[in-house]
C-alpha cells in the first residue's frame, strides 16, 4: 500500500477531500440537486472524468477495491489511465469483478450486476444540468430548478412525438429523482436508467468543469420522464450477445467486415466474461 | 472471430515512450536546456506563467519543454502542478505606479510626465525573416540611454483622475475571490472577472476584443496606457503584522480608457478596463483590457448585446485547459450512445419505409 512519491493519499489534500466531501453530503441530502464546489486542476485532461476522480478521491479509502469502467468495459484505454491513477496515488486494490468491488467509477454505463448496499458508483458527467439544452444561461437554468419549472422539457420529448411518433432521447435521459429534482443521469443508455430506481448503492455524480456534484442516495425513487400514452421504454435487441449468449444486456455493434457485417457483444465485459465462466462451469 | 480489444495498459505505456522519443528529437543535435527556454523563448515563458497562473520562471520552461512548445499543453501542465500547493494568502496590491519602468507608452498624449519609453518591443520592426539569426548571429549591443528613466511615472488614469474625468476604482476592503478554490458565481464580481481573464485563454480574449472593435459591443477605447517592468510583491504575515518584499516580478499592465456619455446618476466621464499580464505581455493584457471594459455593459447601463459583453458566456469559456480539455474529450469512446443512436436512427426509418424508398 504505497501512495505515489510526494502526493497525498489519493492525490488530493485532506482540505480539498473534506471540502468535496461536505459537498457530496448536501447532495446526498438533496438527491438530484446539482451542489457547486471548488473543482481543483487535475492532472488529467477536463472531461476526461476529472469530477468523477475528485468525487472518487474523496470517498475512497486504503480498504477500498476499485473498479473504473468506460463504455461498461475494464479495458477501455480512459478507464485503464483512471484506474491506474489510483493504484499509482492511493495504492487501493484494483478489480475488474463488479460485486467485489467497494467503489465503481463509471463513465457511459452502470453495471449489469446489481448493485449492493455499501457500494458507492462515481459517475464522471460532463454536462450537469439537464435543461442546458434548452436554456444555456446557468443563471437562469438555476431558477428553473428553484421553481421547479420543468415545462420546458416536456415539451421537448412533447416535440419529439410529434414529430418521430416516439421520443428520440436515447441517453442521457432526463429523470426526476425523489419526486422533486430534474437529473441529468450522464450520458448512460437509458438502457441504464431503470437501474438507477431505488438502487441499494449510493450513486455519486461529479462534473470537474462544471464545477458539480449531486448524488442519487440508496434506495431513491428515480423516474424516467415519460407521458401516459408514450411510457418510458429502453432499447431491446434482436440479437444476443456473440460471446456469451446473453440476451438482457446492453449490446455493442462490431462492424466485422466492410460488407455490412455486424456482430453484436456485450458491452459489460464483467458480466460477459462472468457468464462465460459460468457457462464453462456447466459444461 | 471477433476478439475483444485487450492490452490497452500497454498500449498506453507504448504510446508515452514513443512521444517522449519523439520529443526528444534527434539524438544528434544538444538537448535544449531550460536555461535556453528561459531565456531565449522568454515570451513563451511569460504566457505560460500568465495563463498557468503561477509565477515561475523555471516551472514553466520545463512545462514548454515537456510539452514539446504547445504552449496550451504546457499550461494545463502548470496548472496541474499549481493546484497541488498550499495557498498561504493574497498578496498587498501591486503598485504598478512604483514599476522600475522598461516600457511606458500612451496612445492617448502625445507627451506626459515621464515621457514615452519604447523598450524592448516588436512594434515597429518589419516583419522580415532574418535569415542571419538562422546563422546564429548575434545581435549588436543595444545603447544605454545618458539618463535613467524617471524613477516615478504617473500612470495616465492617475493624471486624467486628478481632474475627475475619469472613474476611481475604489479600493476594495473585501479579501479578493479565487475561482481556483471556489466556483465561479454569476455575476461574478470585478476581482473573479479579472482573475477569470486573466488566466483566460490569449487567442480566445484578443478573438473576443477584435470583435467588439468591429462593431459587436464597441466600447471606444484608447490604449490609455501601456507599462512593462519589475513590481515588488509584497506580501503581510499574519504573524508579523507588517508587509514584507518577497519578491521581484515583471508585468504588462494596460489601462483602457473608455467613452462613457453618463447615466442618470453620472456624468459624462471616461470609463476604464484594465489588463494585466506575467512578463511582457502586451497582446494579452490589450486584449483583456477591452473585454474588462466590454463586461461592463451591464453595470454601466449599456445594451449587452454582443458576445464581448455577456458575462457568462466569456467567463465560462475563456479557459483553454478546460476549454481544450472537452474538446478533446470526443476522442474518448462513446460507442454506448453511438449504438443507441444507432438504434433509434434504425427504427425510425423503418417506421417510415417510404421515404427511406424515395430518397
Amino acid at each position: 500500500m504505497t501512495s505515489a512519491q510526494g502526493y497525498n493519499f489519493a492525490y488530493l489534500d485532506e482540505q480539498t477531500k473534506r471540502m468535496i466531501r461536505r459537498a457530496i453530503l448536501k447532495a446526498v441530502a438533496i438527491p438530484g440537486y446539482q451542489v457547486p464546489f471548488g473543482s481543483r486542476e487535475m492532472p488529467l485532461p477536463y472531461g476526461w472524468g476529472t469530477g468523477g476522480i475528485q468525487v472518487t478521491a474523496a470517498v475512497i479509502g486504503p480498504a477500498d477495491t476499485l473498479k473504473v469502467i468506460d463504455q461498461g468495459a475494464d479495458d477501455t484505454t480512459n478507464a485503464v489511465s483512471i484506474r491506474r491513477f489510483f493504484a499509482r496515488t492511493a495504492g487501493v486494490a484494483t478489480t475488474e469483478r463488479t460485486a467485489d468491488a467497494t467503489v465503481i467509477q463509471t463513465r457511459h454505463r452502470i453495471p449489469e450486476t446489481p448493485l449492493a448496499e455499501g457500494q458507492i458508483l462515481v459517475y464522471q458527467v460532463p454536462i450537469p444540468e439537464p435543461l442546458r439544452w434548452l436554456e444555456p444561461r446557468e443563471t437562469e437554468t438555476r431558477k428553473m430548478h428553484a421553481l421547479a419549472d420543468y415545462g420546458a422539457m416536456h415539451v421537448k420529448l412533447y416535440e419529439d412525438i410529434a414529430r418521430f411518433g416516439r421520443i428520440a432521447t436515447t441517453y442521457d435521459y432526463p429523470v426526476l429523482v425523489n419526486g422533486r429534482y430534474l437529473m441529468r443521469p450522464s450520458p448512460i443508455p437509458k438502457f441504464d436508467n431503470p437501474k438507477m430506481h431505488m438502487n441499494p448503492a449510493l450513486q455519486l455524480f461529479g462534473a470537474g468543469r462544471e464545477k458539480r456534484i449531486y448524488a442519487v442516495p440508496p434506495y431513491t425513487d428515480v423516474k424516467s420522464l415519460d407521458f401516459e400514452d408514450h411510457p418510458f421504454e429502453v432499447q431491446k435487441w434482436d440479437e444476443a450477445c456473440a460471446i456469451c449468449g446473453s440476451t438482457d444486456s446492453f449490446l455493442d455493434e462490431v462492424v466485422t467486415d466492410d460488407k455490412g457485417g455486424r456482430m453484436y457483444v456485450c458491452s459489460d465485459t464483467d458480466h460477459c466474461t462472468s457468464r462465460q465462466i459460468r457457462r464453462e462451469a456447466a459444461e | 472471430m471477433y476478439v475483444a480489444v485487450k492490452g490497452g495498459e500497454k498500449a498506453i505505456d507504448n504510446a508515452h515512450r514513443l512521444m517522449a522519443e519523439e520529443r526528444r528529437g534527434d539524438p544528434a543535435t544538444p538537448v535544449l536546456g531550460l536555461d535556453q527556454i528561459m531565456g531565449q523563448l522568454g515570451l513563451a515563458v511569460d504566457r505560460v506563467m500568465t495563463e498557468g497562473s503561477i509565477h515561475d520562471r523555471e516551472l514553466a520552461a520545463l512545462a514548454i519543454k515537456q510539452a514539446q512548445g504547445d504552449l496550451v499543453e504546457a499550461i494545463f501542465l502548470l496548472r496541474a502542478y499549481r493546484t497541488t500547493l498550499p495557498r498561504f494568502g493574497c498578496s498587498e496590491p501591486l503598485d504598478t505606479a512604483a514599476m522600475a519602468i522598461r516600457r511606458r507608452i500612451s496612445s492617448a498624449f502625445k507627451d506626459l510626465p515621464g515621457g514615452q519609453v519604447l523598450g524592448p518591443t516588436y512594434d515597429y520592426t518589419h516583419r522580415l525573416l532574418d535569415f542571419a539569426l538562422a546563422e546564429g548571429s548575434e545581435p549588436d549591443t543595444a545603447e544605454c540611454a545618458d539618463r535613467p528613466v524617471e524613477a516615478r511615472m504617473p500612470r495616465v488614469a492617475d493624471v486624467l483622475g486628478h481632474e475627475g474625468l475619469i472613474e476611481r476604482n475604489p479600493v476594495g476592503d473585501d479579501p479578493p475571490g479565487d475561482l481556483t478554490r471556489q466556483p465561479l458565481g454569476l455575476p461574478a464580481g470585478r476581482d473573479l472577472r479579472l482573475q477569470n481573464l486573466a488566466r483566460g485563454d490569449e487567442g480566445f480574449l484578443l478573438a473576443l476584443a477584435y470583435s467588439s472593435q468591429r462593431g459587436y459591443g464597441n466600447t471606444h477605447p484608447f490604449a490609455g496606457e501601456i507599462r512593462m517592468g519589475e513590481v515588488a510583491v509584497e506580501f503581510a504575515p499574519e504573524e508579523l503584522g507588517f508587509a514584507i518584499e518577497i519578491g521581484e516580478i515583471t508585468v504588462t499592465e494596460c489601462q483602457m480608457i473608455n467613452q462613457f456619455k453618463g447615466s442618470k446618476d453620472v456624468p459624462p466621464q471616461f470609463t476604464r478596463g484594465y489588463g494585466l499580464a506575467f512578463g511582457k505581455g502586451e497582446r494579452k493584457a490589450m486584449a483583456m483590457a477591452l473585454v474588462d471594459r466590454s463586461l461592463r455593459a451591464g453595470e454601466l447601463g449599456e445594451d449587452a448585446v454582443a458576445p464581448a459583453q455577456d458575462e457568462e458566456f466569456v467567463l465560462m469559456h475563456s479557459d483553454n485547459v478546460e476549454a481544450s480539455g472537452f474538446v478533446q474529450h470526443l476522442k474518448l469512446p462513446h460507442y454506448v450512445d453511438f449504438q443507441s443512436e444507432l438504434e433509434l436512427i434504425r427504427r425510425l426509418r423503418a417506421a417510415n419505409p417510404d421515404r427511406e424508398a424515395a430518397e
